[in-house]
């Protein structure tokens, strides 16, 4: 271990972030008067010391002396009442500290070895008088226990020699081979191993769930006993992960009912897109569906775009920051990775969470520990780890939303997406196949592996031992990715240095390698060939390691020369681990001895299989009970102020959404900067087309009626793409289901039906999915602050997104108000129909009239309004969705800054009327000159509402019902996020 | 920060879609480490007329490619290193470590440098902005933006100069985007910019009057609403805002409303924006 130990500590002279990291505190209730921010560099080598002339030079590189300063191995001397000093744990990506070594490496030209490393740490100096309960609370604000440790003295602790010099280095004391495990155990001995996982021969305890149920201990087995051996830990572990939930997915593949005999993957997804493609022959989108890591569609005659959509829950409700930002990071390599490597050029993103105003009291442990994060705590780290993600990446993320929830105040959700573009072809390779051949090099490129996400988000019991790394949550590194990123897909890729590429995700090496073995029939891996973070990994560890920002890709030997000297040029790390092979099997070594030997054939299909049963539930809710207001002013300025319908602009600002130079319709829109449903973005220089995403989500549905919950989502992911001018044609969808205790035959029936609602409403409009993910148990069991036992079960949760090409983006139409007298109108028809709706929530019902939609209807409608934009005959579009046609309406001119003038029937209660969200609507506003065309082209579909104009937003039905100057609107829009 | 009619936001550069003739003189665009806007970059000088090549760093200091082969030396947009250590303050430590001698050689010729962003703050960095009499040193600072996240919206920004680079630039209208943006130097090194013509851009409003430090018109609390400065020779420009993010029409945040009064007035669609003039001021000191 390092035995030369400096610190250098750097701060602003005056910091410019000072007032808002004050104000922001003392936003949360800790009455702090300020909070000084020191950045803490710990420099920790053996080998050689740094004299303090050295290190002098060294603070003078890492600071900006106009405006810093810095001290070398002395204290920070300030006024201050405490000081509290956050750093990482033990193991924990620290990527500051990864450049600062990098920057001293450069101008020592000493390199670090082993055990020896810069740390990063940020000392807080707060003044004010804080009580003990405070003093927690700020901690608690400043540091997450599961990635940081957090040290605190008061002025008089802190004297002159100020916080104690902390080197977080991981240390481990482990037997690193692999041992065999006994099978031969009775039931309940052998379901516990699924459940707790094997027993560490060490230590004695259990290394944390493998997952597997009886019948697949059963299977497994049996397979060895063929055999006459033992399984290692090594294949145990192997086969948990590749036949787990996450890699297999079980629930969608398996046999359901007497009506679904094939699954609801193969029934309702995967059959829908077969029939779209088929009845489309020629005029076929799809390039790639579901078999790689991305869908892809075309583009144009050259290139096509990929897309696809990931969740990150578990991790993302421990540490949010890290959960989101190996969310997004984990998902762009999903586009790198498909194909021979595709750009990615679009991120997206979606939270499912609290309301950030509640404090709910849920403890994972009894006697309150372990409280979970608050939903502001988790909002605030999940908007922050997609940001620097994206934003690191030089990746635009101009498209996502949120919803908020009490349901998701136990485990939020996180969708985080990413849209990819390559050429179709390089010469007379086509990029969007691959294939690696036996005698093929495995090769790992990227980061180093450590005990990162081992077991995933699961306590072990290690993370109690102050030496251990931290297992439960990574923090992703963007930077080293970008770094192979580029070089794959913008230099390596088009030399031809290699035939197959995927991602490191779930599972590791375990599921990629395997996975790609598929392609050769066979590989044969040497485990301590891989390079790791520290000693003392066990084999096992290596294998199913999640550690962050790696690829395996196939290098045939003929170009491992130029492979690996191109990623030297480029600083990316890449090792030879393996070969691929034709043997049918796939074959793991460790220091000379073979520690897995397994049938490809058992590895991916010897999963046993499983028929479900579900159980109809059916809604009946009351109706509200409520009259309707004589006025809906204040009702109105209640809506706009909801948090599933108000201004989410703190996010959008703080996302890079013009890098890479495609912005046409961006996440605001307006002189009114409203949040559009769509954005569109170029993805290719020089074209005139462009890629339109959108998405639909109504989890307050699927409570009453999950097939019109998935009609609904459907309908308005394609609603939201054809109001700003892509037609039907050239859309294409993704869905991801969150669902609950899905192994509750009721929930499963609610499955069953919102996968039918995808099957029909995909047939429909001719849309079909080219990729989809699963996460079916986000579930938090845990205990309130009296030590009573709680569930809190998501609301089961599809996401439906859509991508489609624009054909001409100088055609698009956004979604604000442009001018005066402009005609208002809105398509499609109004019902009674607010189930589950926001103006109920508001009302405190839940109601049971779900919106229902005619299908065939809406899909001619949405031509007719394609037929109107090409014709340009449209000045504004916009779906109307959540909140109804007033909201629609009110935001449309907020939008514009302008007034409006609006009649509508008394067909129903005007509230409903105005509140109803009744699908397959858009308010369009279109110049007088252009009327009589945009009439004969949209016929009946088309009713006319008003007109544009003024500073006044004005609402009658039969009497007057609203009467609001556009710019209170706006302040009722903006206020709830307005301080975020 | 959007346009009210009289705006002049939009654009009025004119359109001049016709293909520009391209020059000999060629570009060296800095890539690596998480730089990212290299390629935009790139074609926002083909467009306007220059080739150029995307050089990873490693390449220049490895020497497979050589510096003094360009004419204009490019630091484009990203997040190097992260922002880690501060924002371009990693990459300007690995150029001052490696490279440092063919980049006093090069700013010696008769040779153009650009920084855009991440590339101002590699730039400021490394003291080759604003460089009193020729000599580098680190004068300025791009701090943390006062609002202490990263700020992505479009800003107006007039010249403040006359230079190489601002010629016939009436404003430029593009997105800013960065976490730490906040000019800062002394105030010495302010009246010495000042007088010496040195402050390139500033921040403004809509119509062009001064931002005077108001949020977002001025987005991230620059001193004197700084956006872009100078070197003191006049042949280096750092900013802040990425013109070429913004090279057409539509890339313009209220392009739809443009495009509607547009259309009623019977008038044609432009197709670049005004912000390419910047990119042809770049040619142009060549071509002439």
């Amino acid at each position: 271990m390092a035995s030369h130990i400096h610190r250098i500590e750097v701060r602003y002279r005056d910091d410019p972030r000072q007032k808002t990291r004050t104000d922001r505190i003392r936003s949360l209730g800790i009455p702090v008067d300020a909070v000084h921010l020191v950045d803490v560099y710990t420099i920790a080598t053996r080998a050689r010391d740094f004299s303090q002339s050295e290190l002098s030079e060294i603070g003078a590189q890492l600071v900006n002396p106009v405006v810093q300063e810095y001290t070398v191995d002395r204290a920070t001397s300030a006024a201050f009442d405490l000081a509290i000093e956050v750093g990482f744990l033990p193991g924990v990506t620290d990527n500051v500290g990864t450049t600062a070594r990098q920057t001293i490496e450069d101008y020592s030209g000493y390199r670090f070895g082993e055990g020896e490393a810069v740390f990063s740490s940020q000392l807080f100096l707060v003044c004010g008088a804080l009580s003990p309960e405070s003093v927690e609370r700020l901690s608690a604000t400043l540091a997450n226990p599961l990635v940081n440790r957090v040290h605190v003295k008061t002025r008089e602790e802190y004297g002159e020699r100020g916080m104690d010099p902390v080197a977080p280095f991981v240390s481990l004391h482990e037997l690193p081979t692999a041992e065999t495990v006994d099978l031969d155990l009775d039931d309940s001995e052998l379901a516990r191993l699924g459940k707790e996982g094997i027993r560490d021969p060490l230590t004695g305890e259990r290394r944390g769930p493998l997952a597997l149920d009886l019948p697949q201990l059963h299977a497994i087995r049996d397979y060895f006993r063929d055999r006459g051996r033992r399984p290692t830990d090594v294949e145990l572990e192997s086969l948990a992960q590749t036949w787990s939930e996450h890699c297999k997915h079980t629930i969608f593949a398996s046999a359901m009912d007497d009506d679904v005999p094939d699954g609801l993957y193969r029934t309702c997804i995967q059959a829908a897109t077969n029939a779209i493609r088929k009845k489309r022959g020629d005029r076929d989108i799809c390039v790639t569906v579901f078999t790689d890591n991305s869908g892809a569609i075309v583009f144009d005659d050259t290139f096509l775009v990929t897309h696809k959509v990931e969740t990150h829950n578990s991790p993302s409700a421990l540490d949010p920051f890290g959960g989101a930002l190996t969310g997004i990071v984990g998902v762009n390599r999903d586009t790198i990775g498909f194909g021979l490597g595709a750009k990615p050029c679009i991120n997206v993103y979606g939270y499912c969470v609290g309301d950030p105003e509640s404090e709910p009291a849920l403890f994972r442990g009894k006697d309150r520990e372990r409280p979970v994060l608050s939903p502001r705590r988790i909002l605030d780290g999940v908007v922050h780890g997609v940001g620097v993600g994206g934003n690191c990446s030089g990746i635009p993320t101009p498209q996502g939303w949120c919803y908020f929830h009490d349901r998701y105040v136990g485990k939020p959700l996180v969708f985080a997406g990413t849209v990819g573009v390559m050429p179709r072809v390089h010469g007379d390779r086509k990029l969007y196949e691959k294939r690696a051949r036996p005698g093929d090099l495995i090769v790992m490129v990227g980061g180093r592996v450590g005990k990162d996400g081992i077991h995933g988000a699961t306590f072990s019991s290690e993370a109690l031992d102050p030496a251990s790394p931290v297992t439960a949550v990574q923090i992703g590194d963007p930077i080293t990715q970008k770094k192979f990123s580029d070089v794959l897909v913008k230099e390596a890729r088009d030399l031809g240095l290699y035939r197959s590429i995927t991602d490191n995700g779930a599972g590791g090496l375990s599921c990629a390698v395997a996975e790609m073995a598929k392609e050769s029939n066979g590989c044969h891996v040497f485990l301590d060939r891989v390079p790791l973070k520290y000693p003392g990994m066990a084999p096992w560890e290596i294998w199913i390691s999640e550690s962050q920002e790696r690829m395996t890709l196939a290098v045939p030997e003929e170009h491992l020369d130029a492979f690996m000297d191109l990623m030297e040029r480029r600083d990316v790390e890449a090792t030879v681990i393996g070969r691929f092979t034709s043997s049918g099997r796939c074959v793991v070594e460790c220091q000379g001895a073979v520690v897995m030997d397994v049938g490809l054939d058992f590895l991916h299909d010897g999963l046993p299989k499983k028929h479900l049963k579900t159980t109809p539930v059916i809604a009946k809710n009351p109706e509200p009970a409520v009259p309707c207001p004589d006025r809906l002013d204040s009702t109105l300025l209640a809506m706009l102020r909801r948090k599933n319908l108000c201004s989410k602009e703190f996010i959008s600002t703080q996302y890079d959404h013009t890098v890479q130079g495609g912005h046409i319709l961006g996440p605001v829109q307006g002189a009114g900067r409203a949040q559009g449903c769509a954005t569109l973005t170029k993805v290719v220089p020089g074209s005139e087309k462009g890629v339109g995403l959108s998405q639909g989500l109504f989890p307050l549905y699927s409570e009453i009626d999950p097939y019109r919950m998935a009609i609904a989502a459907i309908d308005l992911a394609i609603r939201g793409l054809i109001a700003i001018g892509v037609p039907l044609d050239g859309i294409a969808l993704l869905d991801n289901f969150c669902w609950c205790s899905s192994d509750d035959p009721e929930r499963l029936w609610q499955l069953k039906r919102a996968a039918f609602g995808c099957y029909d409403g995909a047939i429909a409009f001719s849309t079909p999915f080219i990729s989809g993910k699963d996460s079916m148990f986000n579930d938090f069991s845990g205990f309130d602050g009296e030590n009573n036992p709680v569930k809190v079960s998501v609301l089961p949760t599809l996401l439906i997104s859509s991508i489609g090409i624009h054909p001409d983006v100088k055609k698009a139409v956004s979604m604000d108000a442009k001018c005066a007298g402009d005609l208002i109108y809105v398509l499609g028809e109004t019902k009674e129909e607010l189930g589950g709706s926001e103006y109920f929530m508001h009302l405190g019902s839940l109601g049971n009239r779900v919106p229902a939609l005619d299908l065939d209807r809406a899909r001619e409608r949405y031509g007719r309004l394609t037929k109107a934009i090409e014709r340009g005959l449209v000045a504004s579009a916009f779906p109307v969705s959540h909140g109804g046609l007033l909201t629609a309406l009110a935001k449309v001119s907020i939008a514009g800054m302008i007034g409006m003038e609006i009649a509508v029937p008394v067909t129903i209660r005007p509230d409903y009327y105005l509140f109803s969200e009744s699908l397959g609507r858009i308010v369009v506003t279109v110049s007088p000159g252009n009327r009589q065309e945009f009439e004969e082209t949209l016929g009946t579909d088309a009713m006319l509402l008003g007109r544009v104009g003024g500073s006044s937003f004005r609402v009658t039905a039969g009497r007057p019902m609203v009467d609001l100057r556009v710019a209170e609107m706006e302040a009722a829009y903006k206020a709830p996020f307005g301080r975020f | 920060m959007v346009s009210s009619l009289a705006d002049p936001g939009s654009m009025s550069g004119g359109d001049s879609s016709g293909k520009k003739e391209i020059i000999p003189e060629k570009a060296l665009i800095m890539s690596g480490y998480g730089i990212n806007s290299e390629m935009e970059t790139q074609e926002a000088l083909l467009r306007a007329g220059m080739r150029s090549d995307i050089v990873h760093i490693n390449d220049l200091i490895a020497g497979a490619t050589r510096l003094s082969e360009y004419r204009l030396l490019v630091f484009p947009g990203g997040f190097s290193y992260g922002d880690d250590t501060g924002a371009g303050n990693a990459f300007a430590n690995r150029v001052r470590n490696n490279l440092w001698e063919n980049v006093c050689e090069f700013l010696d010729g008769d040779n153009l440098v650009l920084g855009i962003c991440n590339g101002f703050q590699i730039l400021a960095n490394l003291g080759i902005v604003p460089a009193f009499g020729r000599t580098p040193a680190r004068e300025i600072a791009l701090m943390p933006n006062r609002k202490g996240v990263l700020e992505c919206r479009f800003v107006t920004l007039k010249p403040a100069a006359e230079n190489l680079w601002t010629r016939g630039i009436s404003h430029l209208y593009c997105p800013v985007s960065h976490g730490e943006g906040n000019f800062s130097c002394t105030d010495e090194t302010l009246q010495k910019l000042k007088s010496k013509k040195m402050v390139a851009f500033t921040y403004c409003r809509d119509d062009l009057g001064a931002a005077n430090g108001e949020f977002p018109y001025n987005p991230n609390g620059s001193l004197a609403d700084i956006a872009g400065i100078t070197s003191e020779d006049g042949k280096v420009l750092g900013m802040m805002p990425h013109p070429e993010r913004a090279m057409e029409f539509v890339n313009l945040y209220d392009w739809p409303l443009r495009k509607e009064q547009l259309v009623r007035a019977g008038k044609p669609l432009p197709k670049e924006s005004v912000n390419m003039q910047l990119f042809s001021n770049i040619v142009d000191y060549f071509r002439f």
